[in-house]
């Protein structure tokens, strides 16, 4: 009997903080398999955001900095421009890119950055509450629009993707989602692809991860992904955007 | 036969495993574990060793043996 799933070296035997069901742990390992089968586990660097994902640097097994909420970009960009020949990475949520951090991410796809950003986008903030995020969905409940998002006075789920996909300095943009066995293979083969695209030098890629948050969705594990599948999906269309 | 073994201290009760396996050989466990909830069950009856619940698994709680 050969041992055909498991955890990889970049994982650490480890229990998460996160809550049953959340995408993240999914997409921690996707990383981890990927620098593994790519064999740069001695020359990656990680940059963790704050939110959820606050800790990750616990949960895996190579070179991580933890940045500024939002500023995740603009540290990679010095690490990436002092240490050319390691690979970096960022990890953000939604609330740290596509919120506090817009212009350091905007700036730096626009400087054309030779970076991979996984950018995973569960449509809440989870780690401070379950507050409206600015992807949250119109009519989504959420702790601060408790009567859902009215886009006449909040505004429409922000594509940062898309708004990424116009820029000139950015070579990739793709999004994905851990929703079923068949998307998180398709992340995986994402995440891999936009860590090939740095080691040959090509420029930006940015992989948007759409992630179950059942705790702040209020719905059991099995109904988060199917309101991915039916709803998220619909505003966040899938597939390779640049 | 295929098998795998379930980390029940690392499992979290999110029951997806239970969902995507084709062969239902997942099921809600009796027992509690240390973090108080009751992690899934293997019934080791027909693994195929498809390993679509250790894809799955949000804690990596899940090895896959062929």
């Amino acid at each position: 009997m050969k041992r055909i799933f498991g955890r990889t070296k970049s994982l650490r035997p480890l229990d998460t903080h996160y809550c049953s069901g959340c995408g993240h742990g999914v997409v921690h390992r996707l990383l981890a398999e990927a620098i593994d089968e790519l064999n740069i586990r001695g020359i990656t660097i990680g940059v963790t955001p704050v939110g959820c994902a606050v800790v990750a640097y616990d949960y895996w097994d190579f070179d991580c900095v933890e940045s500024a909420h939002g500023r995740g970009l603009a540290v990679a960009t010095a690490i990436k421009r002092l240490q050319p020949e390691k690979v970096v990475f960022t990890y953000q949520g939604d609330g740290d890119l596509a919120a506090i951090g817009t212009a350091e991410t905007i700036h730096a796809a626009n400087r054309g950055e030779n970076l991979t950003v996984v950018f995973i986008n569960n449509a809440v903030y989870g780690m401070t509450g379950g507050q409206m995020a600015p992807t949250t969905l119109i009519g989504q409940k959420s702790a601060t629009s408790p009567l859902g998002r009215n886009e006449k006075t909040e505004g429409y789920p922000l594509r940062i993707s898309e708004l990424l996909a116009q820029l000139q300095g950015v070579y990739s943009v793709e999004r994905t989602a851990v929703d079923s066995v068949y998307g998180i293979l398709k992340t995986k083969n994402a995440i891999k692809t936009a860590f090939q695209n740095q080691m040959e030098n090509k420029g930006f890629s940015l992989v948007e991860v759409l992630s179950a948050c059942p705790t702040y969705w209020d719905m059991s594990a099995f109904e988060s992904l199917d309101w991915i599948k039916n709803k998220m999906s619909k505003v966040f269309p899938l597939g390779r955007i640049k | 036969m295929a098998y795998i073994k379930l980390d029940q201290e690392k499992c979290k009760g999110c029951m997806l495993c239970i969902e995507v396996c084709p062969k239902g050989q997942l099921k809600p466990g009796v027992a509690l574990n240390k973090k108080g909830i009751n992690p899934v069950m293997f019934l080791a009856q027909d693994c195929s060793g498809c390993t679509f619940c250790a894809i799955i698994c949000p804690d990596t709680a899940i090895e896959v043996y062929k």
